[in-house]
């Protein structure tokens, strides 16, 4: 921040981090430490560190290496690094934990599988996990454990609808027009709907997942982050 | 088809006044099965055989609004699919197509020319330009349609070049260039004929090209006058540029959606797009006229009879790309010749066409960037709504509350009809850009306020409040909306409506729908599996009434079973 030039607003950040993922996240992973010695998702550059110096880098590539010049405009390269500075600053300490040990928590104890799904195994109800590690950053899936309701994905978000009849269906919703609806249900049947038909339908407001902060030890919540962290898919 | 007239001719006995008039009609039917030529007078007049589609807006004064009523409120849920023509291309499918005398003339994206059987879908021929690789049009690689005059149609091309086509065997009849793709001019407007001329305009907007309007002579291409759309040094409205700068040379105020014509006043009036670099007004003070106008031009030469400007300086990419629809109205218990127009920008218009007087601007969806209007019909920026370096939150966001999406007037509901997006902004960011001739001029960008793919095929993450495409239908004596339909996603679609109260149009959703136009209740609906990116149209034949809209990469034709 020592060296940041530039005020960024929330959605700055929030924009910046769709972008960095569409764009960066491939390379660098997504808490940015996955190329040796350029740890940008905790400030570390090699190529200079104020923010004219990162969007030059964003622009222009670095001859040489993977990192070739991009067609990213100037003020979308500088949201880029709006993200990078907020995520420095949000990096926070994680403590260590055994993945396999994780591993163990998520079949057993945690049943995460009751609404989870990896590589093939689990209930399909919640979002599919096989590829967690490669999209999210450690904070926030320990986030998602301790305080599910701090940031739901609106593609995961819950739909609860009434028929006209009276039966209650709670699903994810998957798509929608203005005369239908689309949803995977509890039951993992994928179902469609006309409003029509319906009495009513909305969000749930939380998530559906539990707190693990008061089910977990501190050291198996950081066990279970590991695995999570672990998965990258096939 | 033609001997049959024949044969009832031959057999008819004519008798009295009756029996004339009823030769007279026969001879009518005859001539017109017999695919008469398209006079200037029949394009004049062609509200009087709604049986066609003459022009890209139905008739000159585009109000999208045909008097046929064979498909009614009662009967319309009695539609069926009649034929589909499926492009041979996955361009955006955007053009309305022309209907003469039983034949379809649609462009399948970028430019080729189809002639179908407007009772079939098969097809006659087909006329294939292939533009030149240099050609570079913003936002597409579009067409929205041809005109037509005597046994020609006529096409503009992305690649900057009017072509004149054999209406009977597809075959050129002359091709002209009329800018340079290469700087960044391209042509996706259908053309529009007027006397003996073809008048088309360029677009360009987002390279910083110099825009202008042309008419060209129908039997030969050759130029009878230009408009440019930014004025040169001497001539008025120069001064609304920065002197001691060449910023009006490339200032864009592109020209991309036809224009309508009114033939008792001689005018014909078409909307200009947005000043270049879009998004950044540093480096062009000044009103910048006439980008973001509409422009009233004699027919005959081509000068400047009046002007409006909806959005001076503008800075959020507000095209004044509207059709400009006119209307015969009472005003304030006189009657009036006005212009209906919903602008990107956000206001409702209503301007004397004579004259181009303001007579009123209201908002039709959520604005925040002007406050009101002066006397004179200037609007009132609110302070600090200008894009910066951080993003500035501007209702409108950038698509506009409304954009080149075909609205409505039924002169029978007396209501104004327009394809929505309500509740809309975008973060507007500016940047410092060098104007460098043939590459893209922006100057900064919009940013979407709601998480990407919240608009996509796949709708599952929109929020209840956030976007939403609707129609909106608005009195035009004030402004206020009658109704409205809203649909989840936002809609590209244009609009029809027809003499039986009924108002056709589809949206991003994938469904073509029918809705009473008096109230807007749905009261019938097809899936068309794509977006509908177009203007529907209606046209009859053999005593059947159609209606076609293009949809996906698709073009559909429905009409009642029987």
């Amino acid at each position: 921040m020592v060296f940041a030039q530039h005020e960024f607003t929330p959605a700055d950040i929030e924009a910046g981090r769709q972008l960095y993922t569409n764009t960066c996240l491939r390379c660098h992973g997504p808490d940015g430490d996955l190329i040796k010695d350029a740890d940008i998702g905790h400030g570390k550059f090699r190529r200079g560190s104020t923010d004219d110096d990162l969007v030059r880098v964003i622009r222009n590539g670095i001859e040489g290496t993977p990192m070739t010049s991009s067609n990213i405009t100037e003020p979308n390269a500088l949201i880029i690094v709006a993200y990078l500075r907020s995520m420095a600053t949000a990096a926070g300490t994680i403590a260590s934990g055994d993945a396999a040990r994780g591993k163990t928590i998520f079949e057993g104890k945690g049943t995460c599988t009751s609404c989870h799904r990896v590589l093939g195994s689990g209930s399909r109800i919640g979002p599919d996990l096989s590829q967690i590690g490669g999209a999210r950053r450690v904070v926030e899936l320990q986030r998602s454990l301790v305080d599910p309701d701090a940031e739901i994905v609106p593609a995961n978000r819950m739909l609860k609808l009434v028929t006209r009849d009276g039966a209650t269906v709670t699903g994810r919703l998957l798509n929608q027009d203005a005369f239908t609806l689309q949803l995977l249900d509890s039951k993992e049947q994928l179902r469609s709907f006309s409003k029509s038909n319906l009495r009513e339908f909305s969000f749930v407001a939380n998530s559906a997942m539990p707190s693990y902060k008061d089910k977990l030890s501190s050291q198996e919540l950081a066990d279970l982050v590991s695995y999570l962290a672990s998965l990258k898919g096939f | 088809m033609i001997f049959s007239h024949a044969s009832v001719l031959t057999r008819q006995p004519v008798h009295g006044a009756r029996s004339i008039k009823r030769a007279l009609f026969l001879i009518v039917l005859v001539a017109a099965s017999l695919q008469a030529q398209v006079s200037s007078d029949r394009l004049l007049k062609s509200n009087q055989e709604p049986q066609n589609w003459l022009t890209y807006s139905g008739h000159y004064n585009a109000q999208r609004y045909s008097t046929l009523n064979q498909i009614t409120p009662e009967n319309v849920k009695n539609l069926e699919q009649q034929w589909i023509f499926q492009a041979r291309s996955l361009e955006k499918f955007e053009a309305t197509p022309l209907v003469v005398d039983g034949i379809m003339y649609t462009v399948q994206a970028p430019n080729d020319v189809v002639a179908l059987d407007a009772a079939t879908g098969r097809i006659f021929w087909t006329y294939s330009w292939t533009p030149e690789a240099a050609s570079r049009p913003c936002c597409g690689r579009v067409n929205r349609g041809v005109a037509v005059l005597g046994d020609t149609l006529f096409m503009a091309t992305i690649d900057a070049r009017l072509i004149a086509i054999d209406a009977k065997n597809g075959r050129p009849l002359w091709n002209i260039q009329i800018a340079a793709p290469e700087k960044g001019y391209a042509m996706t407007l259908a053309p529009l004929v007027m006397k003996d001329k073809v008048i088309v305009g360029t677009a360009g907007g987002e390279y910083g090209i110099r825009g202008f309007i042309a008419a060209y002579d129908v039997k030969t291409g050759k130029e009878a006058w230009k408009f440019y759309t930014i004025p040169g040094p001497g001539e008025p409205g120069h001064e609304t540029w920065p002197a001691n700068s060449n910023a009006w040379e490339h200032g864009g105020a592109s020209v991309w959606v036809t224009g309508s014509y009114d033939p008792a006043l001689n005018l014909t009036y078409w909307g200009i797009g947005n000043p270049g670099p879009d998004w950044n007004g540093d480096p062009r003070p000044g009103d910048n006229l006439y980008s973001c106008s509409v422009v009233a031009l004699d027919v005959d030469t081509g000068k400047l009879k009046w002007y409006y400007q909806f959005s001076p300086h503008d800075e959020f990419d507000y095209d004044a790309t509207q059709v400009p629809v006119l209307a015969d109205i009472q005003w304030q218990g006189s009657p009036r010749k006005v212009m209906l127009w919903a602008n990107r920008n956000g206001f409702f218009y209503v301007l004397d066409r004579a004259t181009g007087q303001f007579l009123l601007g209201k908002p039709f969806v959520e604005v925040n960037w002007a406050s009101g209007f002066d006397a004179k019909g200037r609007p009132q920026r609110v302070p600090g709504m200008t894009p910066n370096n951080q993003g500035t939150l501007i209702l409108p966001g950038n698509q506009g509350g409304t954009n080149w999406y075909n609205p409505s007037y039924s002169p029978r509901t007396g209501l104004f009809y327009i394809p929505t997006w309500a509740n809309y902004s975008s973060l507007y960011v500016k940047q410092e850009q060098e104007f460098v001739e043939g590459r893209t001029y922006g100057g900064g960008g919009p940013r979407n306020t709601v998480p990407p793919g919240v608009r996509t095929t796949v709708n599952n993450f929109a929020k209840e409040d956030e976007w939403y495409g609707a129609i909106r239908a608005l009195d035009p004596h004030t402004g206020e909306m009658k109704w409205q339909f809203k649909m989840t996603d936002v809609t590209d679609a244009g609009i029809l409506t027809t003499g039986s109260n009924l108002l056709f149009s589809g949206g991003r959703e994938g469904y073509f729908y029918a809705l009473d136009a008096r109230d807007g209740k749905l009261l019938w609906k097809a899936n068309v599996g794509g977006r509908v990116i177009s203007g529907p149209m209606t046209f009859s034949l053999n005593g059947r009434q159609y209606v076609a809209v293009a949809a996906g990469n698709s073009l559909f034709t429905f009409a009642l079973k029987q």
